[in-house]
Parts: C-alpha cells; sequence; structure tokens
C-alpha cells in the first residue's frame, strides 16, 4: 500500500544529510577559517597580567648604593565593575575634581582600553597615601591598587651619570615586542646603557575571568604563564665621595669634571654642572619636572662632559709636543724664542711675559704660545713627508690614536666625537685649489682653531700620559650582578702612535707645571702631580678656564679634566677644583680648606645672571 | 521463533541503543563540564545540575527498560487515550501550571519540574501512526488530510497558549511524515515557503507583503488566464490563486498578530535573528546570545581547549549553556572534531531510525520511526543551527544532550517506544 511512495525515503535521507553537510561546513569555518572569535574569546576570558620586575639596584665603586627601588601604588580601574560610585567622596579622596574624575574614567572606557580592562586611573601614589586609599577603597568597586616601583636616589648626586627611568614612547613601543605602552624604560645615563640588564625580564600570567570580570585562577595550571625575572645589580666605578665633592665644588660653576683611574679606565666622577637632583626625574613628576629643567637657561639636562665640545686650549701643546719627539721634529733641548707672541709670523698669536728662549719642559710649564707654533709648524712643514698636506695628515693621525676626533666608545649612551679637521675640511675651507699653509692654521699649535675636544676625552688624554702612552677605553661599569665585565670589551689595551719613551719629558714638562708653572698655587703636599692649564677660546663670552692633570706623577690613581665655562684662565678655576678633587682621592683628607672655601663659595654663575636679568 | 519474547532485550537494535547510550553519557560529560567548577565536582551533588542531570539518566534507564518491558501491543492499541491524556495534561497545565520566565508549561514539583509539551511529541507520534496505519485511511481524501493535519496541529497550538512557540514549531516537522507516507510533494515547497513566508512577515512591514502577494497572485492569474486555452481550467486555477493569497494574507497578518503577543524575550531573540532593527539594548541583550555562543564554539578551533578548559562555556560568557545551548560547550572543548563527531553520531542515530522504520513490516512502525527521526532532526537542527547562528533562537532542548529531565525522559520514551516496536517486528505478521 505504502511502497509506492518508499522511494521517497531517499528525498527525506538527502535534506537531512545536506543540512548536518552545512553545519559542518559552517562549524569547519568558524572553527578553523575565522580567527576572530579566538582573539574575541581571548579578550573576554583572559586578563594578560603584566608582572613588572623589580629594577636592579647601583652601586658606586665602595658599594654605597646611589639608585634603589620605591615601592609606589598604581590606582587601577576597571570601568565595568565601577558601581554606584559616590563620586563626591572619591573624588575628595584622591584629591582631584569632578572634571579630572570624568576625563579619567571616559580615556579608561575609550580605546586602546575599555570599560572590561582594567587601566591606570592615577599613578605612583606614595606608600602613605596608598593606605588611606586601600582603608576606602572597599567602598569604590572598580578600582584596586597594584603595586609599582619606582627609582629612588638616596643621595642627590650624579644625575647625568645616572641617567633616568621614564615611560616608553611611542616610537619605542611600536618597534619593540617587549614594551609595552606604560612600561618604564631607561631614557639616559646608566639607566639607558643598562637597561637590558637593569630592567630584568617582565613575567606574564593569563588570569580567567568569568562573565562578570571575577578572577577565576590561572589558566592551565599557569602552563602559559611566564615569571618575571628580576633586574640585576650593578656595581659602577663611580666614587660617590669623590663624585659628591667634585659637585660641590662645581656649585654655582657651569662646567664638568670628568676624572679617571688611568691603569683601567674605570670613571671616578662624572660631573656635568650645573646638575639636578635625580629624583626629581621620577615617575609621575617626571614630565613636569623635565619641562621645567629643559626650560632653564644653564641648561642642567645638558651633559657637557659627553657632549660639550671645547677648543682644548693650551693643553693640546702636550699632544703637540709628544707628536713631534715622535717624528723627530722637536728635541726636549730645542730652544725657541718668544717675543710677547709668535715671532716668524708679527708676534701672532700672542703670548705672556715670562724668559725666553725656553727648551720643551719650560715651555709647557709656562705654556708658552710661541714655543708650540714652531713645533706645530715643525711637524707638519717637514721636509721629509714632501707637502705640508702630507705633513698635516700625518700628524693628524699621530692625534686621532689618543681617542680624539671620534667617539671613544664608552658605555654612556649620547658620546659625541668631538673635531680634529681634516685635510678636505681645510682644503675646501681655505686654500681651495692653493698649497696647504701650515700658517693658515697656526691656531692649531696652541689648541685654538676648528679643535673640539670633549671633557671626557681630554680626561683620557691625561690617562694616556699618566700611562706613559696607552688607555683604556673609559667606562663607568665596574661589575654586573657580581660578576666581571671582562666581556665587555673595556680591558683592551689602546696604544697610542708615540712611542712611550716620548712621554717622559712631557711628563717632566706636567710636574713643572705644577712646580713652578702656571699652576704653581695649586700643589698638593706629598703628593706630586701633573697638569696643564688651558684656556678654551669662547667666542660668545669669556673664556673657559680648563685644567687637566693626573696624581700622583709616578703610579697616577686618577687623571681628571675640568672645565669651567666663561670663568678666564684655566689656573684660576679649574686648578682648584682640580687639585682639591685629586687631593680627596689620593689621600682622603682635604688640607687647604681655605682654597676648598673659596671655590665652594665662588659663584660665577650669578655673577653673570644679573647682567642676563636686568 | 516463539511468540512470546523471553528476555526483553532481545532483539532490539543495538546501533539505536549504543547510540543512545553515547549521546547520553557525553551530554552529561558536557553538563559536567559547563557547570564544573573546584568547588562542586562531586559527580553526584545533587545541587549543581550534573548531580540532577545523574538523576535524570537514571530515570530515563529505568523508562527505557519500563518501556522495553511493556507488551508492544499497548502501544499499537492505545495511542488515542495516550493522545487524549496528552492533550488533557497539555491543557490542564495552562490553567495549573507554574510560570516560569513567562511561559506556564511546567509542573512544580519542589525541585523538579515536568513539561507536559516534552510528552506531547510521542503522543502526537503514536496518535499519527495510528491514524495513518489504519486500514481506511486512504492518503488521497481530503479528509484523511484535515484529520492528520488536526492531531498534529492540536497540540501545537495548545503549546502556543502556554507561550513556548518554540516547542510548538517542533510539530511542523511531521510534514516529513507526512510526505514520507504519500502526501503531496508540495507539502515540503509549502513547508519551504511556509517559513520564508513567516520569517519575511517578521521582517517586513505587514500591509506591504500583503499588497505584494496581492500584486503577485495577479501577476499569476492574468498569465494563467491570457496563456490557458481552457478557459475554465484557467478560472478554477485563478479561483486557487486568490483563495492562497487570502491564506497567505491571513497567515501574515496572523504572524504579525502572534508575534506582537510574543514574549518579549522570544520577540527581540527572532528579531535580532531576522536582522531587524530593534532598541540597541535588547538587541544587545538578544544578539548577545548567539554571539556568546560563536564566540565559545569558534574559539574550540581544530581540537578544542580540552574537557573542562573552555573558558566561555564555564565562565558563563555563554548563557543557559547547559540547556539550549549546550552544543557550545562542545564546541569549545572539542573543537570541530567533538562537534563534527557529535552531528555524527545524531546523523547516524536519525539514518538508522530511518533504515530500520523501512524494514518494519507494519506502517505502523514505520510511521512512528519517521516521527522519531523527524523530531530528533528537527531538534537537531534548530539547536546547533542556533548555537552557530544559522537558525533563530528559539529555546528547544539537544536531544539526550541538554539539561532537564522531561526532555531527556520524552526522548527517551519516544525512542524506546520505536526499538520496542522493532524488536517485535517479526511477531507481527503481516
Ligand atoms: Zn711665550
Amino acid at each position: 500500500m505504502t511502497s509506492q511512495f518508499s522511494d521517497r525515503k531517499y528525498v527525506i535521507i538527502v535534506i537531512f544529510s545536506a543540512i548536518i553537510l552545512i553545519f559542518l561546513t559552517r562549524l569547519f569555518y568558524i572553527q578553523l577559517i575565522d580567527d576572530q572569535y579566538k582573539l574575541t574569546a581571548r579578550n573576554q576570558a583572559f586578563r594578560y597580567m603584566v608582572d613588572y620586575p623589580a629594577r636592579g639596584n647601583v652601586f658606586d665603586r665602595k658599594g654605597k648604593r646611589l639608585v634603589y627601588n620605591q615601592a609606589a601604588y598604581d590606582l587601577i580601574v576597571i570601568p565595568r565593575q565601577v558601581k554606584k560610585l559616590d563620586t563626591a567622596e572619591f573624588c575628595k579622596v584622591l584629591s582631584i575634581d569632578r572634571k579630572i574624575f570624568l576625563k579619567r574614567m571616559e580615556k579608561a572606557i575609550l580605546p586602546p582600553n575599555s570599560s572590561r580592562k582594567p587601566s591606570i586611573f592615577e599613578k605612583e601614589i606614595s606608600i602613605e597615601h596608598s593606605s588611606i586609599l586601600q582603608e576606602k577603597l572597599y567602598k569604590f568597586p572598580g578600582f584596586f591598587l597594584q603595586p609599582r616601583t619606582l627609582r629612588k636616589y638616596p643621595e642627590p648626586i650624579a644625575p647625568h651619570l645616572l641617567g633616568y627611568v621614564g615611560e616608553v614612547s611611542e616610537k619605542i613601543t611600536d618597534t619593540s615586542s617587549y614594551y609595552m605602552d606604560g612600561d618604564y624604560i631607561g631614557i639616559s645615563g646608566l639607566e639607558k646603557a643598562y637597561e637590558k640588564v637593569l630592567r630584568g625580564i617582565k613575567g606574564t600570567h593569563i588570569e580567567v575571568v568569568d562573565v562578570h570580570n571575577r578572577p577565576q585562577g590561572s589558566y592551565m595550571n599557569g602552563m602559559y604563564d611566564t615569571a618575571a625575572v628580576a633586574g640585576k645589580d650593578i656595581v659602577c666605578t663611580i666614587d660617590a665621595k669623590l663624585q659628591a665633592y667634585g659637585e660641590k665644588l662645581m656649585l654655582n660653576k657651569i662646567g664638568s669634571v670628568v676624572a679617571i683611574e688611568p691603569s683601567t679606565g674605570e670613571i671616578l666622577a662624572f660631573i656635568s654642572s650645573p646638575g639636578y637632583d635625580p629624583n626629581l626625574m621620577v615617575g609621575s613628576a617626571l614630565p613636569k619636572n623635565y619641562k621645567i629643567l629643559q626650560q632653564d637657561t644653564l641648561k642642567p639636562l645638558f651633559n657637557r662632559a659627553l657632549m660639550a665640545s671645547y677648543p682644548p686650549g693650551s693643553i693640546f701643546k702636550l699632544i703637540n709636543s709628544l707628536v713631534g719627539l715622535q717624528e723627530g721634529t722637536l728635541t726636549p733641548e730645542n730652544l725657541y724664542p718668544c717675543r710677547g707672541g709668535y715671532p716668524i709670523m708679527g708676534g701672532k698669536p700672542k703670548c705672556h711675559a715670562h724668559s725666553s728662549p725656553r727648551d720643551l719642559v719650560g715651555a709647557i710649564s709656562t705654556s708658552c704660545n710661541s714655543y708650540f707654533c714652531y713645533v706645530f709648524r715643525g711637524i707638519i712643514d717637514a721636509k721629509k713627508f714632501g707637502t705640508t698636506k702630507k705633513g698635516y695628515e700625518v700628524w693628524r693621525n699621530h692625534v686621532l690614536t689618543f681617542g680624539l676626533g671620534k667617539p671613544l666608545g664608552s658605555d654612556l649612551p649620547y658620546e659625541l666625537r668631538g673635531n680634529v679637521p681634516s685635510i678636505e675640511y681645510y682644503m675646501k675651507k681655505f686654500f681651495g685649489k692653493n698649497d696647504f699653509k701650515s700658517s693658515t692654521i697656526v691656531s692649531l699649535s696652541i689648541g685654538q682653531g676648528e679643535l673640539g675636544i670633549l671633557p671626557l676625552q681630554m680626561a683620557n688624554v691625561m690617562c694616556i700620559i699618566a700611562n706613559r702612552g696607552f688607555y683604556y677605553i673609559p667606562h663607568t661599569i665596574k661589575s654586573i650582578d657580581g660578576k666581571s665585565i671582562d666581556q665587555l670589551g673595556f680591558r683592551k689595551k689602546q696604544i697610542t702612535t708615540i712611542n712611550p719613551k716620548h712621554y717622559e719629558i712631557v711628563v717632566e714638562g706636567m710636574a713643572k707645571v705644577v712646580e713652578s708653572g702656571t699652576a704653581a698655587m695649586q700643589k698638593i703636599d706629598s703628593v706630586p702631580y701633573c697638569g696643564k692649564t688651558g684656556t678654551a677660546q669662547n667666542p660668545h663670552g669669556k673664556d673657559h678656564s680648563v685644567f687637566v692633570a693626573f696624581a700622583p706623577k709616578e703610579n697616577p690613581k686618577i687623571a681628571i679634566s675640568v672645565v669651567v665655562e666663561n670663568a678666564g684662565f684655566g689656573s684660576q678655576f679649574a686648578a682648584p677644583v682640580a687639585s682639591l678633587m685629586m687631593e680627596l682621592y689620593t689621600t682622603d683628607t682635604i688640607k687647604r680648606p681655605e682654597v676648598e672655601k673659596r671655590m665652594f663659595e665662588m659663584d660665577l654663575i650669578h655673577k653673570i645672571q644679573p647682567i642676563k636679568k636686568q | 521463533m516463539s511468540r512470546e519474547q523471553k528476555n526483553i532485550f532481545q532483539n532490539i537494535d543495538w546501533i539505536i541503543t549504543g547510540l543512545f547510550l553515547l549521546l547520553v553519557l557525553l551530554g552529561w560529560l558536557n553538563i559536567y563540564a559547563a557547570v564544573y567548577n573546584d568547588d562542586h565536582n562531586n559527580i553526584l551533588d545533587i545541587s549543581q545540575k550534573y548531580g540532577k542531570q545523574m538523576m535524570w539518566i537514571a530515570g530515563a534507564l529505568i523508562i527505557a527498560i519500563v518501556v522495553l518491558i511493556f507488551d508492544a501491543n499497548f502501544f499499537t492499541a492505545f495511542p488515542y487515550p495516550i493522545y487524549i491524556a496528552s492533550v488533557l495534561s497539555l491543557i490542564a497545565v495552562i490553567f495549573f501550571g507554574t510560570e516560569v520566565s513567562g511561559s506556564k508549561s511546567w509542573f512544580r514539583f519542589g525541585d523538579f519540574g515536568l513539561q507536559p509539551a516534552e510528552f506531547g511529541k510521542f503522543a502526537v507520534c503514536l496518535a499519527l501512526a495510528k491514524y495513518m496505519s489504519a486500514m481506511n485511511t486512504r492518503v488521497e481524501h481530503f479528509q484523511t488530510k484535515v484529520i492528520a493535519f488536526s492531531i498534529v496541529l492540536f497540540p501545537a497550538l495548545l503549546i502556543v497558549l502556554q507561550k513556548e512557540a518554540g516547542t510548538a514549531l517542533v510539530y511542523t516537522t511531521f510534514i516529513f511524515v507526512l510526505f514520507r507516507e504519500g502526501f503531496s510533494g508540495n507539502i515540503l515547497l509549502g513547508g519551504f515557503f511556509t517559513t520564508l513566508l513567516l520569517l519575511s512577515a517578521l521582517l517586513v512591514n505587514k500591509t506591504v507583503l500583503v499588497i505584494l502577494l496581492a500584486l503577485i497572485a495577479a501577476v499569476i492569474s492574468f498569465a494563467i488566464w491570457v496563456s490557458s486555452r481552457n478557459r475554465k481550467k484557467a478560472k478554477r486555477v485563478i479561483w486557487a490563486v486568490f483563495a492562497l493569497l487570502i491564506i497567505a494574507s491571513g497567515a501574515v497578518l496572523g504572524v504579525d498578530r502572534a508575534f506582537s503577543k510574543m514574549k518579549p524575550h522570544q520577540k527581540t531573540r527572532i528579531n535580532v535573528f531576522l536582522g531587524k532593527e530593534v532598541s540597541k539594548d535588547m538587541k544587545k541583550k538578544a544578539g548577545y546570545n548567539v554571539n556568546q555562543s560563536l564566540i565559545a564554539i569558534g574559539s574550540g578551533g581544530f581540537s578544542g581547549k580540552g574537557f573542562l578548559q573552555g573558558t566561555q562555556t564555564k565562565y558563563n560568557f555563554v548563557p543557559e549553556q547547559s540547556t539550549d545551548f549546550i552544543f557550545c560547550t562542545v564546541g569549545e572543548e572539542w573543537g570541530f572534531l567533538g562537534s563534527a563527531f557529535i552531528l555524527f553520531l545524531f546523523l547516524a542515530l536519525i539514518l538508522r531510525i530511518l533504515f530500520i522504520a523501512e524494514r518494519q513490516r507494519s506502517s505502523f512502525s514505520r510511521i512512528y520511526g519517521y516521527g522519531v527521526a523527524s523530531i530528533l532532526f528537527f531538534h537537531v537542527t534548530v539547536n546547533v543551527g542556533m548555537t552557530i547562528g544559522l537558525a533563530p533562537v528559539i529555546g528547544i532542548p539537544l536531544p539526550f544532550f541538554s539539561y532537564g529531565g522531561s526532555s531527556l525522559w520524552a526522548f527517551t520514551i519516544l525512542l524506546f517506544i520505536f526499538i520496542k516496536l522493532d524488536s517485535n517486528r517479526l511477531l507481527i505478521l503481516r
């Protein structure tokens, strides 16, 4: 009876199977092809919580703590969870007004934030304030405190060396896979140089939340979590006592001090004045304070020790002497006349009054300009080179081996190169198609003209002379996490092209500078040392006072360069600062309290400032 | 072969029984996963859904055995009394039922509830089988059609009155049975177009739709009139077209009225499915279910997140995850593999039932089997379809899977009556 319709079962079977097939296709699409559901699921159910490791501490060479972390709290908000908030009371507790409250809530809700995700409502609430807040937090559902560490500088010294930590820029977050919006990063100084060492490695843990955003524990027992790795402590080469003392001496003066241990290249003191209290450049106060410091006409943020390029003045005579000795165009016994200036070129450059003629040691100790014009021209005009141009090239190549005209390659960021003019530069500027003439560039004899040397390079030149012919690249790192830094390349001896035997006579000359020459006023009892005064030309105002030195004369422990801007002769300002610092470092005491007192009180800034203000 | 069965398990189809047991077990595991949390993980914890479901399953097994113990003749002899009892219970629940979220379809006994609508299905199945297999029933007769439709639609109407429109829709699935039994093939087309019409009635403004239908009818009539040589026959056809127009218009207006009487949550659910503009707040809430369901299933990927590792289902992102949206747990924790496997199990079960139905000597058993297969098919299609966004959100359970005693028991009875009928097929002559 019904068998006539039994073929219809196939129609039904086909319909049933077809629909199941459609479903399978759909499942295939949403489960295997379309990724959006997986992403949305993660966004909904996972909170990727970042665990911030403690940033490494920084110690000075004697183990004194220079930088550590201070706990603070960020107030976090999850807008969805904010319910029945007494806005007035909330604002009162945080001491903000309603407008700010609404603005921040808006920011927390709008992309890239969202009302489901936690975002920072207020940063860096101090421990004291946070404990008050914590008590009232139960009244404000949706808000909670998250610990965060801030840098703290127990002694407000060495801001330019230590650098600072700030919020990472968009430029970095865009290109880096590590940094995320709101992270902190070393922006300058050691904090930047050793960022990777100090920061440690962030950890993440995935927290699963339910539909009401209530935490439900970790995902897969933390299988995909990564533990934070704490930042490593570093010991820097700075002597905090010397650094602090130097900063005190440089108070109210513009300039810089760099002190290096010649036998290792370790930077002992690194001062750029005026400086600032590094505690100003911390956390949420940073942008405001940065702006204030940036607008300061004395440029406290400017790292003069690394970034100010000065014509070195008379201290460059030492290098010219060494090159002359090496090339055989000068012997220590050479005598050259001085008649208040360089006689060959009509008494220019000028010189001060002193007995004449003088030998090399005498010329160094009195810093005779005329003498070194003879020396310099003697080198580059030497017949053996054929042309002056060739002579200049030979001279320049010697000079470059003193670590000049290029970055030294220290571990501090933003190091400039200084300048030792190239032949091409001079040809273009002066000679064109004419012959290269030594008289045109005679100012190089006495360290003037186009020469540019950084205070760090000056101190390094002192290391070279102190070591009689070599240096180690100056650096500020002594050990990382208790391990030595042999692999960083600072242990390699950098040798000059000058035979070590030629150094002794220059050392003698520098000793004479202190015994009876231009720095005779700045002797240190029981510590014979070598120094050289200089006056760096300043086309914008009064010349800069420069002094370079190392002490003691034999087995030197410290090499130093001091620049005091707009202060005139090197002997007057730079030499006392350098000698006091060397005295402290080598003898651990100061036996010249009157000099110290004079330098502490000397105010070169406000002598200049009133003129500008009126 | 003796006339008396010695063993109630004798001759029962083990493939169907096996598939049934497997689906029930997998269903329970997924309910456990959906509800599971660390505080409550005792599988017999009666305060938790999986604990209760365990009891429902135990009850279902007992029911299955009881059904097998019954003499098969009981089911062939008493479909009408069973049907009448079922209809009475459907009426009674309208008056004496407990109201649960807007619907009055439950009898409550303390913590547990029974839903007569679930049991209506097998009653209709039996009654339809009885009527269609009767010696004097002739499919060609108009009267047969009226009665067959009435048997199906009367309980459906009562269920609509309980405000369970979703459950009532299940009864449309009997068109497959009627088709198999010789109703015109147009019944499937009709079913298809009715679905289309109902959906478009919800989508398009009713007046526009009625005018549109009238225009179509006029165009068709004109075409028939012009092209037909037999004017008398054409006249008849045109009358039929206009009769259809009136019925369609009535249906459209009826749908609109029924729709306006729907519970708000149902209304928004359907509107969201249709993409019709609703107030944003409501849209968010209704579309939210489907969206969360898609996210849960889609995030499962190829092989899923693993048993008890689902985040979307476990942490309540998916609403009604242990009942209507249980398939999300499958999709999330077992991925494409698991979802496909479950669908294959259902398809295998349904096709096996069809296969067995076809081998029955008695048309009663065959018709009943088709009824069972159609009901299962409708439930699977609509339930899984809504979780993957291919069907409107109608609150009907996934057979054997979804949490809930009434549906599990009802499906068990439905299925085991068929198993019983089949096991007896050799005993029935003719
Ligand atoms: Zn002179």
